[in-house]
C-alpha cells in the first residue's frame, strides 16, 4: 500500500496515497502504519484526502492502529472525503478520532 | 406504487475474493453506474454493496470459493440491488441484527462488527432468502431529494 510519512516538529503526517482502504488492503494498511509510526513518538495525523472509499474492514484497521498507538499518542484524521466521512459518522467513530477538515500544517508534495 | 422508471440495469459476476470485490466496486461506481446519481446515494450504495459482498466472501464462501452475481438497477429514486451467491446459508436463515457496539474505553474499541449495522442503516427493503443452494439478498438505496 502506497503510504508516506512526513515528519514535522510537533507531529507526524501519514499520507495514504491509495484511493481505497478496504478488505483487500486492511492488513497491509495496519502493517504500513506500524512501520511508518514506530520510530517517532509524536502525535499522528492520518491524511485521508486521497481516499475516496473505506469499508468496515478499513475502518477496523484504523481503529486497530489507534489502539496500538496507545492512549498517550493521539491519532487524528484529516481530509475525509464524503464516503469516508459517512462511515466514520454512522459508526460514531467520529467521536473517537479528532477530525480536521484539512491537514493542519502546510501541504506537502505527494509521493 | 409511484413510478420508478429503470434507467439502467447492470449485472456483474464476481469471484469470491476481496480483490475481485474491490475491482467490481471500482468498475460499478467509476464507470458503469450513471453519473447523474447524487453523491450521497452513490456513497451509500457503494458502502452497502461493499459490506454485503465482503460478508459473502468471508462467510458464505469461507470454506470454498464461488461466484457472486450482482444486479444493480438504477432508477429515478435510487438504486435497487440483487445479490445471489451459492455459498453457505446465513446462520439460522436470518440476517444478523447489526447492532452497533457501545464503546467506552480505548482498549475496548471494536475493530469489526460494523458491516451489518452499515447495511441496515443505509438501505431500505432489505430482504434475504435461501432458495435451494442459493442465497438471495436484495435491498434498495433511496435517493434523498432534499439532501443537496
Amino acid at each position: 500500500m502506497k503510504m508516506a510519512s512526513i515528519p514535522h516538529p510537533e507531529l507526524l503526517i501519514v499520507q495514504v496515497n491509495e484511493t481505497r482502504i478496504d478488505a483487500a488492503g486492511a492488513i497491509n494498511f495496519k502493517e504500513r502504519m506500524r512501520e511508518l509510526t514506530q520510530d517517532n513518538g509524536k502525535r499522528v495525523i492520518l491524511d485521508l484526502s486521497g481516499v475516496t472509499f473505506i469499508d468496515s474492514s478499513g475502518l477496523g484497521a484504523v481503529v486497530a492502529v489507534r489502539k496500538s498507538l496507545g492512549p498517550d499518542r493521539p491519532l487524528e484524521l484529516a481530509g475525509l472525503t464524503s464516503a469516508v466521512e459517512k462511515v466514520f459518522r454512522l459508526t460514531r467513530m467520529d467521536s473517537v478520532f479528532p477530525i480536521h477538515t484539512c491537514v493542519p500544517v502546510g501541504q506537502s508534495d505527494g509521493v | 406504487m409511484a413510478s420508478d422508471k429503470v434507467t439502467g440495469t447492470t449485472r456483474v459476476t464476481i469471484p469470491s475474493n476481496a480483490h475481485a470485490v474491490r475491482d467490481a466496486l471500482c468498475a460499478l461506481f467509476e464507470t458503469l453506474i450513471p453519473n447523474q446519481m447524487p453523491q450521497d446515494t452513490r456513497d451509500a450504495a457503494q458502502i452497502v454493496l461493499a459490506e454485503a459482498l465482503n460478508n459473502i466472501v468471508e462467510h458464505a464462501y469461507a470454506q470454498s470459493p464461488g461466484e457472486i452475481e450482482v444486479t444493480l438497477a438504477v432508477t429515478e429514486r435510487g438504486v435497487t440491488c440483487d445479490i445471489v451467491d451459492f455459498g453457505l446459508p446465513m446462520p439460522n436463515g436470518q440476517l444478523p441484527c447489526g447492532k452497533l457496539a457501545v464503546h467506552t474505553q480505548l482498549e475496548d474499541l471494536p475493530e469489526g462488527g460494523f458491516g451489518w449495522y452499515l447495511i441496515r442503516t443505509l438501505s431500505q427493503d432489505l430482504n434475504y432468502r435461501r432458495e435451494g443452494a442459493r442465497n438471495m439478498l436484495s435491498f434498495r438505496i433511496e435517493s434523498k431529494q432534499s439532501a443537496h
